[in-house]
């Protein structure tokens, strides 16, 4: 338990700091920026207790805006990200449920699972972050086709990253 | 009592996401409005410091191309220096007089951290209060304007980039001084819209875009760019110019902060006409 814990706060300061120093200087044509952080909430184990998910969600967000600049906008995506999460775990759950001393990786439950899973949470992510930084609907779809461009890369380097890291 | 205490407990979760949600949706128009100075921005000191030594290696790898910016922008300083002119006097009295004084100070700094991509764009740079530089002073690179300081924190600057949806900078077409205001539209970095000009006066692309002067903040007749396209606004009496930006926001490097020493008396005398 507490090899997990020092575990996700290790991934916590990695990610961020990862986030910072590369995929916050990849733009591809001026205006798509993945955003791979989130992968920190993606993967945190499912008996996670729904205070610290929230809390750790806005932290994980809130260390981002400090850091680049843009005060709130990444802490109220996580948050949000973060509290539908439980909601998405349940509707895509497996018919007999999850194994306990599981984790939500490609490992334990196949590609499309994980595909469907992290497809949704970036997703929700990334449009509440992009509506919020404009904050108006006028341009609604330019800013959609940023929003989607950029879920597209956060996506592909999320489920890439299962790959090349983690080992069962 | 019971129902209450059993209501927060049945629904804590989703309170608990309100709360969260509700602090950090204030915290984006909290910190939406820029003139408002926040603490937490990249001026402060640990993020400053990271930015700081990011830059660092970043600055290695483009060396190349800033001595090159350098040496040629070096050459130009030289050409206006007043060894380099032959004197026309005739006379060999000098005449000191005190009809000319300094209006503006320049300062050089370092570009440490930037972005182009967001729809309000940053940068911090590696000078603060204990190097002169203070809010609203203008950012200017050796090819033309880059923005306005936001904070200032002891050693480090954050500065609202021209590429930013909230700035409105004052700028004129050099060739007959015709005057409007600069927005960008949060698309393109290389191109930003100029406005108000009105529908009689006679463009062409390629006319140069200067600052006007009229801000108090940016001196008159620095360099922003030149005329790429223009249409008529729909249904209005005024041009839609696009303008193509001198400086390329995506290789700052080195820049100059401008303080003018006559803000206040400006900005004091146009309050007062303004009360009236």
């Amino acid at each position: 338990m507490i090899k997990l814990t020092l575990r996700n706060i290790w991934r916590f300061a990695i990610l961020v700091f990862l986030q910072i120093i590369i995929f916050n200087n990849i733009q591809f044509s001026g205006y798509i920026n993945p955003y791979f952080y989130i992968i920190f909430i993606i993967l945190l184990p499912f008996e996670t207790p729904k205070w610290i998910l929230m809390l750790s969600a806005f932290l994980l967000g809130f260390s981002i805006d400090i850091l680049s600049n843009t005060l709130g906008m990444h802490a109220s995506a996580c948050v949000f990200m973060a509290f539908i999460r439980p909601f998405v775990l349940q509707y895509i759950s497996p018919r007999d449920g999850y194994e306990a001393s599981s984790l939500p990786r490609i490992h334990y439950y196949g590609f499309t699972w994980f595909l469907k899973y992290s497809v949704i949470l970036i997703l929700a992510h990334h449009l509440f972050l992009f509506y919020i930084e404009v904050f108006t609907f006028s341009g609604f779809f330019y800013t959609l086709s940023r929003a989607l461009l950029s879920s597209l890369f956060s996506i592909i380097i999320v489920v890439f990253s299962q790959y090349i890291v983690y080992r069962k | 009592m019971r129902a209450l205490i059993n209501f927060f407990l049945k629904h804590y979760y989703f309170l608990l996401f309100l709360a969260f949600e509700l602090f950090s949706v204030f915290l984006v128009i909290e910190n939406n409005n820029y003139q408002k100075s926040s603490f937490l921005n990249s001026a402060n000191f640990i993020s400053g410091n990271i930015y700081n030594g990011l830059s660092n290696f970043n600055s290695y790898i483009n060396l190349y191309e800033l001595n090159e910016k350098l040496s040629s922008e070096n050459t130009q300083l030289y050409n206006s220096l007043k060894t380099t002119y032959k004197s026309n006097k005739i006379s060999l009295l000098e005449i000191y007089d005190s009809t000319y004084f300094q209006q503006y100070v320049t300062t050089s700094a370092h570009v440490i951290n930037n972005s182009v991509n967001r729809q309000n764009n940053y940068l911090t740079i590696d000078k603060g209060e204990n190097q002169g530089v203070y809010q609203e002073m203008a950012v200017t690179s050796p090819t033309g304007i880059v923005g306005i300081v936001k904070n200032a924190s002891n050693n480090f600057a954050s500065v609202i980039s021209i590429l930013n949806t909230n700035v409105h900078i004052s700028a004129m077409i050099k060739k007959n001084e015709y005057f409007g205001s600069l927005i960008w539209d949060g698309k393109n970095y290389k191109e930003i819209t100029l406005k108000d000009i009105p529908n009689h006066v006679n463009i062409n692309i390629g006319d140069t875009i200067i600052t006007s002067g009229y801000s108090s903040i940016f001196p008159k007749g620095k360099l922003i760019g030149v005329i790429s396209d223009f249409e008529h606004e729909k249904g209005g009496n005024f041009y839609l110019i696009t303008v193509k930006l001198s400086t390329d926001f995506k290789k700052l490097s080195y820049v100059y902060v401008i303080g003018n020493l006559l803000k206040q008396e400006q900005k004091d005398l146009e309050k007062t006409s303004e009360n009236d």
